[in-house]
């Protein structure tokens, strides 16, 4: 059966059972490749994304149960056009491996515009749920509070 | 005795055969030039294996794997400083694979030794001994090693291409190159005409690489030595960075695996339900295991679970304490190595008080974020491969043995690797696609490692024991006298290469028996139990359970002595190596360490030398209604040069939080032959909001440039056992804390 998506302001038709995880969906079947697979059971964050501008994690919903647009870290800013979040990342060099980035930016992103002005325990709470194996840790944290600064000046 | 039996008396483990009897190969063949592997197109000038430069722009070819260390933009950067050209104007590639792109330092870190009392000489015989490294092809990313192996060549390959552009208009505008210079990606000649890089690119492909050059002094560095944005940055902050689990190609099929979790063979399998399931293709049969192939990996996995297959019985023991229990008994057989062996452990001193510890660390596994994956199509006796992986020649030679064709028809493309630690310098799963990739000839297919598959089928960092005897007299070390016993990372890995592994494991006893303590009855042993459990390098290999024994011990000793242990190691240390002691004294100031701390605040420091990089920790941990915090942590560290200090800094503490969540967590455990832990929920490690603030201090005393990668991991788990004593009057001997201790989850 055809399902419709709305995935960073683009209508997709999307042939496939409505019991596939939407990760896959956009992984494998729309070649989204910025949204990662790491645990397949909500344990690392790696494949966060929003669905209605709320953080989700996209291995734990199945396409059958997307109710509403869809943003991936392919939405939220290009290499040329960066979102402020994405910018902070890059001003602090956040990244090692990089792999679990894209969960954890559009993690504090949704973290962002629901506190624009996050304490440390708003972001303890916010971001716990992200694992980080290279322990990119501190600089995440001061990636948060320079992208909610300069937020806030715009 | 046989003539190897006898080099092999006289050789340490160094991944081949004689190197140290010096029989094995000729200077000559060593010192030739391996041929460059970069086939220049029309226009193109490759001046050496490190340089591209066309109409396009200059590339920059950073042959060792970026698994976030930030090799590529400093290996890239030492290239650029040369080359008169930023970094921002280049591409950064990781090329193919190709004895070219061999690693010198590698190789010539494994002679028997310890690097801190290498002279000058030794450090060139070290150097000499690494070009073996060139005829093993060993395009090796790992040992902390990369910097070291490309501070020197890197340079060279930047400054020869920039001479040889200057060649090129010198030439082209009959001016002699000396009165030309560089600068932002252009020569400049006499009367203000400037020929960019681009420009000149056709002519200096004619002409012959000019190598006699001359490498700029430091004091005139633009790049090296300060913070750079990395050139991986904005990828991996858009989802734009391409891992090997991010490969698409046309006509792609997706497929999941399943071996023996015993880790051992397969009789059968029954694929029939899975075929029934929708989108389904195909069940292929890998000897050990099966892949499912399916039109996406989702229904792959889900197919491979409705696989029934028959399974060997484990070539080890079933349980952990049965594993354990075996590891034990290489205590009763001869020592492996006596590599420290220094005064007479035997005898007590008069007046001193002996001490005595045992210590066991679990198996651990990597737990890469990204899981294990490669893509392999196979078509017209061609082989493409695409991984990350840091072993980019070993990866070619195995593919193309289970493909049944020559290395040279095999193409590896080295993607990003989304954490290494060690466990993508094993090869096991780019063979697994290379064999599938055979049975749909014609196909390209990604084989996807599920995270259970991941982390029940790693080469895991091996579990070790010790018996640690000491003395103490007059507040200070008189013997210490230790013996570790586990499994040989080394000769397991020269196995899965086919290589006889020869002589003693002198990995197995590193950051024992090489540390700079001036302790005047001191001895190290190492014992191998032949055990078959699947281990491999994880994160600073022997460092990360010796530092543990050695550095608790000395705490234990410490505090028997009823000495402060940072004053007591500092004393220890400062006349064999002061580069390391100057680690101690900067952890000192950096932490307002005074020796004691105030009611629920314990505070542990721990010492380590490894990889060339003396590294001192000191942690703190405070009592949170009855859990333990792990608050805050400083760090000191000597690199002779740092290249690059925000990577530095970055290291150390990513190296640090890595050790720290397996000394909290981390274990792998053994039941029926199979690991037990299958995910992140029941494999877990710190996260932002139970991880330590951390304070770096990045020196530069010591006398040769060293690794960063590795060298911060091994201090932090006794550091934390440390405080931990400190808080609570209890020694832990035993990881992972979590057993004996809570802690803030």
């Amino acid at each position: 059966m055809t399902t419709t998506l709305t995935i960073n302001g683009t209508r997709h038709d999307v042939d496939l059972p409505d019991d596939v995880p939407l990760l896959w969906v956009l992984r494998d079947e729309l070649g989204l490749t910025g949204t990662k697979y790491g645990c397949g059971v909500a344990a690392c964050g790696a494949c966060t994304v929003h669905i209605d501008g709320l953080a989700m994690r996209s291995c734990q919903v199945t396409l059958g149960d997307v109710d509403g647009p869809v943003t991936t870290i392919e939405g939220l800013g290009t290499p040329d056009s960066m979102a402020a979040i994405q910018a902070a990342w890059v001003e602090h060099q956040v990244a090692q491996c990089g792999y679990c980035q894209s969960g954890q930016i559009m993690q504090a992103a949704a973290l962002l515009s629901e506190t624009p002005s996050p304490s440390d325990d708003d972001i303890d709470a916010a971001m716990q749920g992200n694992l980080c194996r290279c322990g990119t840790y501190p600089r995440i944290r001061a990636a948060i509070h320079t992208a909610a600064a300069k937020m806030k000046e715009a | 005795m046989s003539r190897i039996g006898k080099i092999a008396r006289r050789t340490f483990l160094i991944g081949s055969a004689a190197v140290v009897g010096g029989v094995a190969f000729g200077a000559y063949y060593i010192n030739r030039p391996a041929p460059n592997p970069l086939k220049p197109e029309a226009g193109q000038a490759v001046p050496n294996p490190f340089v591209v430069i066309d109409q396009n722009g200059v590339t920059l070819v950073a042959p060792r794997a970026e698994m976030g260390q930030g090799v590529q933009t400093t290996w890239a950067a030492l290239i650029a400083e040369e080359l008169d050209i930023d970094l921002d104007k280049v591409r950064v590639i990781h090329g193919p694979a190709a004895t070219a792109y061999y690693n010198t330092a590698m190789m010539g870190a494994l002679i028997p030794g310890k690097e801190y009392e290498m002279s000058a000489f030794q450090h060139g015989l070290a150097e000499q001994l690494g070009k073996i490294g060139k005829l093993l092809g060993m395009q090796v990313t790992g040992g902390s090693s990369s910097m070291v192996d490309g501070f020197t060549r890197m340079r060279h390959a930047g400054a020869s291409a920039r001479e040889t552009l200057k060649e090129a208009a010198a030439q082209k505008l009959g001016v002699s190159r000396s009165r030309l210079s560089t600068e932002d990606g252009k020569v400049i000649a006499p009367g203000n005409i400037t020929l960019t890089y681009e420009e000149l690119a056709e002519d200096a492909a004619k002409i012959d690489p000019v190598t006699n050059v001359d490498l700029r002094d430091p004091s005139s560095w633009r790049i090296l030595g300060k913070s750079v944005e990395r050139v991986d940055m904005v990828p991996k902050s858009t989802g734009t960075a391409e891992f090997g689990i991010d490969v698409r190609v046309p006509g792609m099929k997706f497929a999941a695996l399943k071996r023996n979790p015993a880790r051992s063979g397969m009789k059968s399998f029954d694929a029939s339900e899975a075929l029934k399931m929708p989108g389904v293709e195909k069940v292929v049969d890998l000897g050990d295991g099966f892949a499912v192939v399916a039109s996406n990996t989702w229904l792959a996995i889900q197919a491979a679970e409705a696989v029934v297959a028959d399974w060997e019985a484990p070539e080890y023991p079933a349980s952990t304490d049965a594993i354990l229990a075996e590891m034990g008994k290489a205590f009763d057989l001869d020592p492996d190595s006596t590599m420290l062996d220094e005064g007479d452990v035997s005898t007590l001193p008069s007046g001193a008080t002996e001490v005595t510890a045992e210590y066991t660390v679990p198996y651990l596994a990597h737990a890469t974020m990204e899981p294990m994956n490669a893509t392999a199509h196979l078509q017209d006796g061609k082989l493409t491969v695409w991984c990350g992986n840091q072993v980019p020649i070993i990866v070619q030679e195995k593919c193309a043995e289970v493909a049944g064709i020559e290395k040279e028809q095999v193409d590896v493309h080295t993607n990003f690797l989304g954490g290494g630690f060690g466990r993508r310098g094993d090869f096991d799963y780019a063979v697994y696609a290379a064999k599938l990739a055979k049975a749909m000839e014609g196909t390209p297919v990604q084989l996807t490692w599920s995270r259970e598959e991941d982390m029940t089928h790693d080469f895991y960092r091996p579990a070790a024991m010790a018996r640690m005897t000491g003395a103490v007299k007059d507040g200070s070390v008189v013997t210490m006298d230790g013996q570790s016993a586990s499994q040989s990372v080394i000769r397991q890995f020269m196995t899965r290469l086919g290589i006889p592994p020869l002589g003693p494991d002198k990995v197995l006893m590193e950051g024992a028996f090489n540390q700079p303590y001036g302790i005047p009855n001191y001895r190290m042993r190492g014992y191998v139990s032949d055990l078959a459990v699947p281990v491999g390098s994880w994160r600073s290999v022997g460092n990360s359970h010796n530092g543990f024994f050695h550095e608790c011990f000395i705490d234990e000793l410490a505090h028997a002595a009823g000495a402060d242990p940072l004053e007591m190691r500092y004393n220890l240390i400062r006349d064999v190596h002061a580069p390391s002691a100057g680690t101690l004294s900067a952890v000192r100031e950096l932490s307002g360490w005074t020796g004691k701390t105030p009611d629920g605040v314990g505070r542990g420091v721990a010492f380590c030398y490894s990889f060339g990089t003396p590294v001192a920790m000191v942690i703190e941990v405070t009592d949170e209604d009855g859990a333990i915090r792990i608050g805050k942590s400083w760090i000191a560290c000597d690199v002779g040069i740092a290249l690059d200090p925000s990577i530095i800094e970055a290291q150390m503490t990513g190296a640090m939080i890595y050790g720290l969540s397996a000394a909290c967590f981390g274990e792998i455990t053994f039941a029926d032959g199979a690991a037990e832990q299958q995910n992140f929920w029941d494999y877990d490690a710190l996260r932002i909001h139970n991880c330590p603030t951390a304070e770096v201090k990045v020196l530069e005393t010591n006398q040769v440039l060293s690794g960063a990668g590795e060298p911060g991991t091994p201090p932090s788990m006794p550091a934390l056992a440390n405080a931990i004593f400190d808080l609570t009057g209890k020694r832990a001997r035993t990881l992972p804390l979590s057993h004996e201790f809570d802690f803030v989850v």
